[in-house]
């Protein structure tokens, strides 16, 4: 009994796994990341400004002050994640040097490579992708993501762009498996997705990692939505601390992820909670803010 | 009559646990609520986050009836699952309320975080050698009570025990595809 290994892909992915069910909350300070701890969430997003703030705020989003993530880090025992920028070695390395328990490798940041991704697989800490589609989603497996989300529109309180890619990734995923074997090629081909993952697809019927929902999440309703459609988590990042009840946002949205089936439950957890963040309507939204089409 | 066993479906690696027992030919359930547990003949605390999972478990009134389920039914406790089911937790965290099904004592977190995360191959009394083990953010056992087996330690760290019907494991033998540990609860198990 011996050979000890770290960083495995097995303990990347297990990592997400025991995410499964649960809530991951955007904080950016201490005290915000007890609250979410105390609501009963699986892990935190430590960051300098919530999606939302980062849109008012305009210019570059860049990785947080390590102050920041360090005193998240200090403040729970939850697992820890931070931001890099897409394709910003340095961060991520900076980050995992910090010893945080997962990087987003995240297009709510500006990209600081607009054609490259990391190649996480060289990596011991796992890292979380966006996905708008089926593609995407394997692409980033492909260069070693452990989890998946999709993109939504991050900071809009908006869930229409979120279900638009969780059910383009599933109805895409349907499609692999009415294929027959001499088939997969040339859609792999279409999609730009990887041979080898597009056929470990069909004999999975799902993806070989755990795909959370993000990007507009704002009520427990948004929450069980997104279970409903096949998510296996949920991010929800100004959702929480930009709702005028943040504890209790929190907490209703943890428990009708659990329950998200148990509509009468979530109809006693809507209750009382005052008001949501305020959302933007996608017409709205200039082309050139709209984050999930910084990288593909 | 099949072997039913509940597995804790509150937040976690829920979905591995029912895919390996039904492999080894069980019938499998989601527990959510109290009534969930009437049907069942064992009970399995999976891995996730284990404040997460004990906030859930007071929220929907579950903390009794599991204690009173393991009064006369087998219940597995992994890594999560572990820390529930011990009587206390050694860094004093009040965040979580401990079942006390089984007389030990936890370190959360006891190997490190997620950098520090491992697989290795471990020798498990009663079960076998070189069982594939999968270490995640994982507790250990800091101290035993007079009535409680060790089954196997790593760095000399008890990672897993057992008292009467009660299971413990710091490790994911569902991340695996090894079923010598998931057998050995089921056959604690009778219909």
């Amino acid at each position: 009994m011996m050979n000890k290994k770290l960083g495995s892909e097995r303990v990347k992915r297990g990592m997400a796994q025991m995410q499964k069910g649960g809530v991951i909350m955007d904080v950016v300070n201490a005290e915000q990341a007890k609250v979410a701890e105390a609501a009963g969430a699986v892990a935190v997003m430590a960051l300098e400004r919530v999606p939302s703030d980062i849109r008012a705020a305009g210019g570059v989003a860049r990785m947080a002050d390590p102050t920041i993530v360090e005193a998240v880090m200090k403040a729970v025992t939850i697992p820890v994640m931070a931001k890099a920028r897409i394709g910003h070695i340095a961060e991520a390395r900076l980050l995992e040097a910090m010893g945080v328990d997962y990087i987003d490798e995240s297009e709510v940041l500006t990209p600081a490579d607009d054609e490259y991704h990391l190649l996480k697989s060289e990596y011991t800490v796992p890292f979380v992708c966006g996905c708008r589609d089926l593609g995407e989603a394997l692409r980033r497996i492909g260069e070693g993501a452990s989890m998946l989300r999709t993109k939504g529109e991050p900071g809009t309180g908006n869930i229409v762009e979120a279900v638009r890619h969780m059910r383009k990734v599933q109805a895409q995923i349907h499609h692999v498996m009415g294929l027959k074997n001499d088939e997969l090629m040339v859609y792999a081909r279409d999609l730009g997705a990887p041979y080898e993952l597009i056929k470990q697809v069909k004999e999975l019927g799902k993806l070989p990692v755990v795909n959370f929902a993000a990007g507009g999440v704002a009520t427990p309703a948004d929450a069980a939505l997104m279970m409903s459609l096949g998510a296996d988590g949920i991010f929800v990042g100004s959702g929480i601390f930009k709702s005028e009840h943040p504890e209790r946002f929190a907490r209703a949205i943890v428990q009708s992820t659990t329950h998200y089936e148990d509509y009468e439950m979530i109809v006693k957890l809507s209750k009382g909670l005052g008001v949501p963040m305020k959302g933007i309507e996608m017409s709205h939204l200039h082309t050139e803010d709209r984050m999930q089409d910084r990288s593909r | 009559m099949r072997k039913k066993i509940g597995v804790l479906a509150l937040q976690g690696a829920v979905s591995e646990h029912i895919d390996q027992i039904k492999k080894l030919g069980g019938n499998a359930i989601e527990v959510k609520i109290p009534e969930d547990l009437s049907t069942i003949h064992g009970l399995i605390i999976p891995g996730g986050e284990s404040t997460a999972i004990s906030r859930l478990i007071q929220e929907i009134y579950l903390y009794d009836p599991i204690r009173e389920f393991a009064k006369n039914h087998p219940v597995f406790g992994t890594c999560a699952g572990l820390i529930l089911c011990g009587s206390s937790i050694t860094d004093g965290g009040k965040k979580l309320k401990s079942l006390h099904l089984i007389d030990i004592a936890v370190t959360r977190n006891g190997f490190g975080r997620q950098i520090d995360s491992f697989e290795v191959d471990l020798d498990i009394k009663n079960i076998g050698k070189n069982i594939p083990s999968v270490f995640i953010r994982a507790p250990y056992i800091a101290s035993v009570g007079k009535d409680v087996n060790v089954l196997a330690e790593f760095d000399k760290k008890i990672v897993m025990a057992e008292q009467g019907n009660i299971l413990v494991c710091s490790f994911h033998p569902e991340l695996t595809n090894d079923d010598h540990v998931m057998r050995y609860f089921m056959n604690k198990i009778s219909v």
